[in-house]
């Protein structure tokens, strides 16, 4: 499938932006990132106009890059404001400029048509960002292609195989799914409820709750790259109050950010934020490493299937079934979108 | 009108039921084919038109 161009998408995490240059590759275009003395997050084209020297293996002097190479500068803006040995500046001396904008603890930039960009289409995961929330978080690269996460976190029935002893028990698999597609939102939900479920590790050593449980796994996923889980848990036969209030629930909020690298590497970026043992550094360092080992596992699983697929021979066909009544909606999503991004005019030089 | 489509999964069964946001419904064994009648909308087939389909 096409990459889905015209819009945003996560670079990084706030904090990975600063006054250090970063290096990102997204779309296949490469990006350098950082922060002007203003705070404001800047991405520009990685390659010098002159000899394609990358800029992220440069300086910073201000707020404007110095090439490490021969000293070609560029601001923020992406215009070149100095050369070396001359004052007459080449005209077409600029690097592209990336609108880049911040929300949610996150870098979004886009990818497309500049004119194009708003930031009010940014979707929201306030969570991360929010007093009321402890969030761990990391980013696992992926060297396989981002439509293999999507199928991965559309159809949470494998966890029960792939993740068992963390986050898998049977009932995810054994439990029916509704799915739904809007078409105006633009989102697609997936919903498991498990009215009396075993509880995994992943919950029952975070909450301290003993036995069975209740367990939903609410997931909207937002193409191309957001998706939440919303997850709640609660001993079996706990539910909210019906004000809609749900003070006895434990609540997760999973976020990934699926940020295509090349055709065949994704960015992974993972955050579980709770609503629970707030500040609590045990809680927050085992939730940490359970959720880095599941990434782990699935980063293996899909670099293992990326290297089986990219051997097949064309048109290999796969077998679809209930479970994945999700991921199917997201591809048929996601081709829509690859097919109105080719269909945009292009933008005039 | 809000244009969502949704696919329940019939409970103690194998079938799924496709709601389209016009009031139509249809079933189906298997997404794809779910998929297809729901999103020919407004032109959903006949219930007894669906047929397997293939990822």
């Amino acid at each position: 499938m096409a990459f889905v161009r015209n819009q945003w998408y996560v670079a990084a995490y706030s904090a990975e932006v600063g006054r250090a240059l970063l290096a990102r590759i997204i779309l296949g275009e490469p990006l350098v990132l950082y922060r002007t003395s203003a705070g404001q997050p800047a991405a520009l084209a990685d390659r010098c106009v002159h000899r394609h020297f990358p800029l992220s293996a440069s300086q910073l002097d201000g707020d404007t890059i110095v090439c490490g190479y021969h000293g070609f500068s560029y601001g923020p803006d992406g215009r070149c404001v100095a050369v070396p040995g001359q004052q007459r500046i080449p005209r077409t001396a600029r690097v592209s400029a990336y609108p880049a904008a911040e929300q949610d603890s996150l870098v979004w930039v886009w990818i497309g048509d500049p004119e194009r960009a708003d930031p009010g289409l940014i979707p929201r995961a306030p969570w991360l960002d929010d007093a009321g929330y402890t969030t761990v978080r990391g980013m696992e690269p992926l060297a396989a292609r981002y439509e293999l996460l999507v199928d991965n976190l559309l159809d949470l029935s494998h966890e029960t195989y792939l993740h068992g002893g963390y986050i898998g028990t049977p009932e995810v698999a054994d439990t029916p799914i509704s799915t739904e597609i809007d078409q105006e939102q633009r989102v697609i939900r997936v919903s498991r409820r498990m009215d009396n479920a075993a509880c995994p590790p992943f919950y029952a050593q975070s909450t301290g709750i003993g036995g069975r449980i209740v367990r939903w796994q609410d997931i909207e996923y937002y193409p191309p790259c957001l998706y939440v889980l919303h997850s709640r848990v609660a001993p079996a036969g706990v539910l909210p109050r019906p004000d809609g209030t749900d003070p006895d629930g434990f609540h997760v909020e999973v976020v990934y950010a699926i940020t295509p690298s090349t055709e065949t590497s994704t960015y992974d970026f993972w955050a579980v934020a709770r609503d629970f043992a707030p500040g609590d550094t045990d809680v927050s360092a085992f939730l940490h490493d359970s959720n880095r080992t599941v990434v782990l596992q699935d980063v293996e699983a899909l670099n293992m299937l990326e290297r089986v697929i990219a051997a097949e021979p064309p048109g290999t066909q796969e077998l679809s079934i209930n479970i994945d009544t999700g991921g199917l909606a997201a591809r048929r999503m996601l081709a829509r979108l690859a097919e109105e991004s080719a269909c945009l005019p292009a933008p005039v030089p | 009108m809000t244009r969502v489509y949704r696919i329940e999964w019939v409970p103690g069964t194998d079938r799924l039921r496709g709601i389209c946001h016009c009031g139509a419904a249809g079933e189906a064994h298997d997404p794809v084919s779910m998929w297809q009648w729901l999103l020919a909308h407004p032109a959903h087939p006949a219930p007894g038109d669906l047929r397997p389909g293939t990822a």
